[in-house]
């Protein structure tokens, strides 16, 4: 067992802490007066990071168009034609509506529960539950489609760059599609309406987009925020209407009515704390329980109409706390309504700790798990310079010598839809129009908008790589190879017509080329090569520089089945026996072993 | 985190023992099992959806509970002919009579069942609510780990962590909050699944490209896995045959239990388990003594029922421990249903608990005495029988730690 020495040095060695990185960390930039990385590695890196994955081609389109020229076109995605990509998702009808027409289409089985039981007193009749079934069918149908529209776009996009940072501004702004019924109304508008029109816009823009939907009033509990009792209000509290929530008939503001009203009101600090620590400046911003307090003071009133009033975004001047804030050295003068959460983002959008925190978060995106503190500088310099304007801070960081060093080189680990849409897009595959794909990724454990508390899904390597997560994506290079994932065909990457009876060598360039981007370690190399275990073969050499001893043999190439007699994954909860999957030879067992290496799992 | 050297050991006892499932006990550091010393296992059950208490744990000797749900109430055991009404427990409280399996754990002392207990928050959202209990922070939406992970945290040592990486496991297709935290979790929906899909040739192959290569995180839990996936191999879970004619329902939520028995049996040192059962959220048409409670009800008692008879005398080690978000409304809705509430109930099941005695105080169900003049009140703090069961069955010793903010009252007296 040759790793018997290295294990019995750590045993010695006890509990120590080694330091745990995925790659070696980034040196300060002053180290660097160049780009690292060979040609390329800059092609596959810049594709790797500003995209879910190369499509066959296009590694030789960036080529040809030069690196740097395509980031450009990347970072100004109205100037990049996406009409098919467009047409495609326009299908759904969930995307094309208002969080409103939803509300009004797809009836709340929960609604229909109480209206049914409000006719028919002592339970409902056999057509009153076939009723509520299909109610409750149609109803799902709007998650679903959020889902598939969301999958199928990132896989089609040519904005690929617009696409990841609508992935890295809905995880900052994560919200639960699991918080209540009405969150999925909300889902679909929040993604298309609020987060990617903004995803490289200006950033108080962003804000106050997502301050103002529905989906992150809702989830974090800002529209049942009110004035505490005994704080001033603009208007008497004993006015009628106006502790109920409904606005005085004089003032043009429409009244909310949203159901389930909690009995008692009072001031909820949970989205005024969120804004500041996970979504602003930062859980070590600079400020205390007492800022918070003021942001949710400030933000009171901010809440969502009801149906009558047209839904959405409402300001309900009855709800807010007109007294005086304080707030991180500011004053907010008394007397005023929207005004003071408007201005609250607007102090908070400007702020130095915000532009270091959100710097600092693209960088671990685009560069790696812990950026370099130069880069973070230039990068929150940017953000403070432009005023907030996303589209400069990210083209500083992925034009940067960090990002094009050689420590930054498949430095970060895929995520969960990182992988699977990755997968996707290396072999070209046909959008899914089931909820199958979309299924497949939350059992990889990342469902949509799936992470019940507000910090997100992991931005790093280590929250990711738990014993069970590498097995489940192990196991779905297997399903993928196997021809068991919709839409995508494992056998139809290109040149594989020309390596169907070529040696298994010729067979092994074609698939890293096609699924690890040309570059596999040479250990991967020789276990593809010679389908055996070093380690379980003396002879077998593991000196990486060592050509592989065995002789390729030619294997014939396995039938694979179609996309059509793809089996559904199960869905996320559901009871199921997993049959082992066919044994796979030749080149699918080849494409199983490249989406399932160590490699795949990096970008 | 001490994956890196629970890696390399593990690999270690696996060259110098071979691949004998109980090899932990015998490891070559000298070290126990995890939690170990003693051995214990808790099993945690969530019954997502908000349980209806009041007919789960029939408060059948409280007259209102009658006048309060006319038409779903479960009829009083000695009123009713056979199956009809409640199982008698004390005079007083009696079981849904589809709990007919748990019976004979309480008549053997392993059944402590509590009443009235819950969370302080007067929230009445599933989602706050279970985030409550799983973080068993309530009303403090601001903690990000989960109570049991914070145990596994605060009393992990690195002798344990690094021996196996099945001392918590989750049966649900993610790790679910109540674990998440820095201390490793394993979530898988069976044993059965935690393999390698393709086996042979292929499986080994993909376990060289994660042994070789540069020693990196990727690398290390990759072959940590492989680690896993051998030693429940060894246990040889496929041909898992269930002790003492056990009979669980072929359910998700049996066949989970199922697992969780198989992991405990396997001695791969598990010491926290984790399953949830949806379907509790019964607005409408919940039934009596038959109906949709009552078919949730006896997927339930059956499973766990197995899961005590195929344990046997690991038991004594075990305790099963289930709970729900809030109870529901005292009074039945419009629509044969049950709205949210606030107290409930859960059931604590193992050798060690004080069993055949029912725990908690009693609120009364009459006008004045009930929560915001609808549901049952609150006696017991969920944290108490948490806080019981961490630090009289798991050992704890920072409850601290694992309960901020909380300071503990008495302990119910549930573990012996």
């Amino acid at each position: 067992m040759y790793r018997l020495p290295i294990i019995l040095a750590v045993l010695a060695a006890g509990c120590s802490q080694a330091p745990r990185r995925l790659g070696t960390p980034v040196p300060d930039a002053r180290g660097f007066a160049v780009r690292s990385q060979t040609a390329d590695q800059q092609v596959a890196h810049a594709l790797s990071r500003l995209t879910f994955g190369a499509r066959p081609g296009d590694a030789q389109l960036v080529r040809e168009m030069g690196v740097d020229r395509w980031i450009d076109e990347q970072l100004h995605p109205e100037r990049i034609d996406d009409a098919r990509s467009d047409a495609w998702v326009d299908q759904f009808e969930v995307v094309t509506k208002t969080s409103t027409q939803l509300e009004a289409e797809y009836q709340n089985p929960g609604a229909l529960v109480n209206l049914l039981g409000a006719k028919a007193k002592g339970g409902l009749t056999p057509e009153d539950s076939a009723q509520l079934r299909a109610a409750r069918q149609n109803f799902r149908r709007i998650g679903e489609e959020v889902q598939e529209s969301h999958v199928g776009r990132a896989l089609q996009t040519e904005r690929q760059l617009q696409e990841v940072m609508t992935d890295f501004w809905l995880n900052h702004f994560t919200v639960f599609a699991g918080k209540g019924v009405r969150e999925q109304y909300y889902l679909a508008e929040y993604e298309n309406q609020v987060i990617r029109p903004h995803a490289l816009g200006k950033f108080r823009d962003l804000l106050g987009a997502v301050a103002k939907s529905p989906a992150m009033l809702f989830y974090l509990d800002n529209w049942e925020s009110a004035a505490d009792s005994g704080r001033p209000r603009l208007m008497p509290v004993n006015q009628p209407g106006a502790s109920g929530g409904q606005a005085p008939r004089a003032r043009p503001v429409a009244a909310p009515a949203p159901p389930q009203r909690r009995a008692r009101g009072g001031l909820n600090e949970n989205y005024g704390r969120e804004l500041l620590e996970l979504h602003t400046l930062g859980v070590d911003g600079g400020y205390t329980q007492q800022d918070v307090i003021s942001a949710a003071r400030a933000l009171t009133g901010w809440t969502i109409a009801g149906p009558r009033q047209g839904g959405g975004f409402v300001f309900t001047s009855s709800m807010h706390d007109a007294g005086e804030k304080r707030l991180l050295g500011h004053t907010l003068r008394p007397g005023r309504g929207i005004e003071d959460g408007e201005e609250l983002l607007d102090i908070v959008a400007r702020h130095p700790n915000t532009a270091r925190f959100i710097a600092f978060k693209l960088a671990r995106r685009f560069v790696s798990d812990t950026p370099s503190p130069a880069l973070v500088e230039r990068a929150a310099a940017t953000f403070l310079r432009t005023e907030g304007d996303i589209r400069e801070v990210v083209r500083t960081i992925v034009t940067s010598p960090e990002f094009f060093s050689r420590e930054a080189y498949r430095a970060k680990l895929k995520t969960p839809f990182e992988v699977v849409l990755s997968a996707l897009r290396a072999v070209n595959a046909q959008p899914d129009q089931t909820p199958r794909t979309a299924q497949l990724i939350g059992s990889l454990g990342q469902p949509y908008l799936g992470h019940q508390t507000p910090n997100g899904w992991p931005e790093t390597a280590e929250g990711w790589l738990g014993t069970g997560a590498i097995l489940n994506r192990i196991n779905f290079g297997l399903l993928m190879a196997a021809g068991r994932v919709p839409g995508a065909n494992p056998m139809s990457f290109p040149g594989i017509d020309a390596v169907r009876t070529a040696p298994r060598e010729q067979q092994v360039d074609a698939v890293v080329t096609a699924f690890l981007g040309g570059d596999a370690s040479s250990v991967t190399r020789s276990v593809l090569v010679t389908g055996k275990n070093p380690l379980l073969d003396p002879n077998v050499s593991v000196d990486p520089t060592a050509p592989p001893r065995t002789e390729p043999k030619m294997v014939p190439d396995v039938p694979i089945s179609a996309p059509s007699g793809a089996r559904p994954p199960p869905r996320p909860g559901q009871a199921r026996a997993i049959a082992p999957l066919p044994p796979l030879t030749g080149l699918a067992q080849l494409a199983g072993l490249a989406l399932g290496s160590p490699e795949f799992q990096r970008r | 985190m001490h994956r890196r050297v629970f890696v390399k050991n593990s690999a270690f006892a696996l060259v110098t023992m071979g691949l004998s499932p109980s090899f932990l006990r015998r490891t070559a550091l000298g070290a126990e099992l995890p939690g170990a010393p003693k051995g214990k296992v808790l099993i945690c059950l969530f019954q997502r959806g908000a349980a209806d208490a009041l007919n789960v744990l029939v408060p059948h000797g409280d007259r209102a509970y009658y006048q309060l749900r006319p038409d779903i109430a479960i009829a009083q055991p000695a009123r009713s002919a056979g199956a009809a009404g409640a199982i008698d427990l004390d005079g007083f409280f009696g079981l849904h009579p589809a709990l007919a399996p748990l019976k004979p754990l309480w008549d053997r002392g392993l059944l402590a069942p509590i009443h009235a207990v819950g969370s302080p928050s007067a929230t009445r959202s599933h989602f706050d609510a279970q985030d409550y209990m799983e973080s068993a922070t309530p009303d403090n939406k601001g903690t990000s780990d989960g109570w049991l992970n914070r145990y596994l945290a605060a009393e992990g040592t690195c002798e344990q962590c690094k021996i196996t990486p099945f001392r918590a496991v989750a049966m649900t297709p993610q790790t679910p909050r109540v674990l998440q935290g820095s201390a490793p979790v394993v979530a898988m929906n069976s044993v059965a699944e935690f393999t390698v899909r393709s086996g042979g040739t292929q499986a080994e192959q993909l376990e060289a490209l994660y042994r070789t290569g540069s020693a990196d995180l990727i690398h290390d839990a990759g072959t940590g896995m492989f680690e896993a996936v051998k030693m429940l191999r060894a246990a040889d879970p496929q041909r898992y045959q269930p002790e003492h004619d056990a009979a669980y329902p072929n359910s998700q939520f049996g066949q989970r239990l199922r697992s969780i028995a198989q992991l405990i049996k396997a001695g791969v040192g598990l010491e926290v388990a984790f399953a949830d059962v949806g379907g509790w959220d019964t607005h409408v048409n919940q039934g009596g003594a038959t109906g949709q409670l009552a078919q949730r009800l006896e997927d339930f008692g059956a499973s766990i029922a197995a899961l005590v008879t195929d344990l046997g005398d690991r038991m004594e080690d075990v305790v099963i421990l289930t709970m729900s978000e809030f109870g529901r409304t005292t009074r039945q809705n419009g629509n044969g249903g049950t709205d949210h509430g606030h107290a409930g109930a859960m059931f604590m099941i193992g050798g060690a608990v004080e069993g055949g005695r029912v725990h908690g105080r009693w609120p009364g169900l009459a006008p004045e005495q009930l929560y915001e003049g609808r549901d049952l009140a609150l006696t017991t703090d969920f944290r108490a029988v948490f806080a019981e069961v961490a630090s009289r069955h798991l050992g704890a010793t920072n409850l601290a730690a694992i309960f901020p903010g909380y300071t503990p009252g008495p302990m119910p007296g549930m573990v012996g």
